[in-house]
């Protein structure tokens, strides 16, 4: 594994705290081509400490978040006989993606209090005030209910593979309906559930190509992206008809 | 083959797409509608989002009823005239029918807007459509002639205009009333309304069948092209690599269909498309009716960017 020697030659060479991460990254950048079908993030790294190992074992959580946005979640109920959107509930960001990998079960990798300062969880990725509904926790759970379904949230508990209390790695799978933006990947390392060291880096997803300059097209001149639109509909309408007239000829 | 489409931000297969299109092209061919009543449910069971799916569904039908329009300028069963004042009426139809799509997705009640019209609309053309060509069958057995109502009450209004190619002298009210009604189906349901436009015409306004289906594609383009546009000025949903794929497959399955349907007989064509209609209203009505395995769905929030 040459990765584990570079990455051992990098701990000689660094100078920090007491226990610190010291990070891979299969790759940094996403590109979403047209022929995207979703992709595999390596994260792999190591403790480098100045001291020896302490007695109480070490875990690690990797969190990853896409960018957040506010999202609406609708009820359905029951009104004259069809089913209807009734009471809806705003939540103010909820990441497009997310993922937490740990090294072990939750409960004893982190502490609750631990995950509520550094908002690890998916919950508590999650921010929704005052919604004026009284089953609030209903819909978030909804929320997350219904992306876990779709993979775009994974709580992979045992996920990260820790080697002699100093290497870890865990492969996070990206759905193939990604949004672009700055993917915060965040590694903790934790002892007794508190958290003893932190590290954040950037994973760049960007539509590239094609599908970058469709997209930019379309918010930035949607009136020529229509235009553009019609003149590809009326050159295929016009192409199929004189292609057809020719065969019915020849 | 996966495909990320830029607008839609969901990964589909590019074959299902163009088979789907395919398909759809095919009936469109057979029976002489614009396909675009079955292409957009389709589009939200493979989960294409519904304000995509609309928006797209209409840069789609441009295409296929502009091959179409020119077949019949080549034949000459096109009524300018008649499709101008259609058009007309389309226009302010359609941009009415934008309006209330915003508004109601504002609401979080498109979805449910998007779908009641697909069943009632579907229901009542399958039906009416099913009895017809049922009775049809029964009378070119019995050796019953079909008969065809020649006057109505449309033509006691005022503002009389000539239609020379269809052989009418009738008030403009009437077109321009429908074409109002097809312009906003257009823009809600992401249909070029021609399922609605041709009953309309040969029913209501008596114009002889021949240049119904010219006609009536002649002012679908416009009106499918303005609502194209408005959906992409104001909501950014119409999605070109969609619209690419669906069309291809359209306008190679229409000439298809054509071949096909020339060979099946008319009452049979009609039935069977009947009970294809049905078939996706039941469907769509159940969705509607039965407890949904999951009561909530998550929308972005306040629609535009």
């Amino acid at each position: 594994m040459a990765w584990r020697l570079v990455l051992l030659l990098c701990l000689a060479a660094l100078p920090g705290r007491a226990e610190e991460v010291v990070l891979g990254l299969s790759r940094d950048k996403v590109a979403i081509t047209a022929n995207f079908d979703g992709s595999n993030i390596l994260v792999f790294g190591a403790v480098k400490r100045e001291t020896a190992i302490p007695e109480m074992p070490l875990e690690v959580v990797v969190a990853i978040a896409g960018p957040s946005r506010p999202a609406t979640v609708r009820r359905k109920e029951r009104r004259f006989g069809i089913w209807v959107n009734t009471e809806a509930v705003e939540v103010d960001a909820a990441p497009s993606f997310y993922a937490v990998a740990t090294s072990g079960p939750l409960e004893d990798v982190l502490s609750r209090v631990e995950d509520l300062r550094h908002r690890i969880t998916i919950p508590k990725a999650i921010r929704s005030v005052g919604t004026g509904v009284l089953d609030a926790e209903n819909f978030t759970d909804a929320l997350i209910r219904i992306r876990m379904r779709e993979g775009a949230y994974q709580m992979l508990e045992g996920g990260v593979a820790l080697d002699e209390q100093t290497l870890f790695r865990t492969s996070i799978d990206l759905p193939a309906n990604l949004t672009e933006g700055d993917y915060a990947t965040r590694i903790f390392l934790t002892r007794g559930g508190q958290v003893v060291s932190e590290y954040e880096t950037v994973i760049d997803v960007r539509k590239v190509g094609l599908e970058r300059w469709l997209f930019v097209l379309s918010r930035e001149q949607p009136l020529l992206y229509g235009l553009m639109s019609l003149a590809i509909a009326i050159a295929a309408g016009w192409g199929a008809s004189a292609v057809f007239q020719l065969l019915r000829r020849g | 083959m996966q495909i990320y489409l830029p607008i839609a931000e969901v990964s589909v297969n590019a074959f299902l797409l163009l088979g789907l299109g395919g398909l759809v092209g095919v009936l469109s061919g057979m029976f002489g509608v614009g396909g675009g009543f079955l292409m957009t449910p389709l589009l939200f069971f493979i989960g294409i989002p519904p304000a995509v799916a609309v928006a797209t569904e209409a840069n789609q039908i441009v295409a296929s009823s502009f091959s179409g329009v020119l077949a019949h300028l080549r034949r000459k069963t096109v009524d300018l005239r008649m499709g101008t004042v259609l058009l007309i009426g389309g226009l302010v139809g359609a941009a009415l029918g934008v309006v209330v799509f915003n508004y109601l997705k504002s609401m979080g009640q498109v979805d449910l807007l998007v779908r009641l019209c697909y069943v009632v609309f579907l229901g009542i053309i399958g039906g009416m459509m099913f009895f017809e060509s049922l009775r049809a069958i029964r009378n070119t057995r019995s050796g019953k002639a079909p008969r065809r109502k020649k006057h109505g009450w449309v033509h006691g209004l005022p503002f009389k205009m000539r239609f020379r190619t269809s052989g009418l002298y009738i008030s403009v009210i009437p077109p321009l009333l429908v074409g109002v009604a097809v312009g906003i189906l257009a823009a809600i349901m992401g249909v070029g309304g021609g399922f609605i436009m041709v009953p309309a015409m040969i029913y209501l306004l008596g114009m002889p069948t021949k240049v119904v289906v010219g006609t009536s594609l002649f002012q679908i383009i416009f009106v499918t092209a303005f609502t194209t546009l408005l959906h992409a000025t104001t909501n950014f949903t119409v999605d070109i690599a969609l619209a690419v794929l669906l069309l291809v497959g359209g306008v190679i399955g229409a000439q298809i269909g054509t071949r096909i349907g020339t060979r099946m007989q008319a009452e049979q064509l009609r039935i069977a498309l009947a009970v294809m209609v049905l078939a996706v209203c039941g469907k769509l009505a159940m969705d509607l009716l039965l407890q949904p395995s999951e009561l909530y769905s998550i929308g972005t929030a306040g629609g535009g960017h």
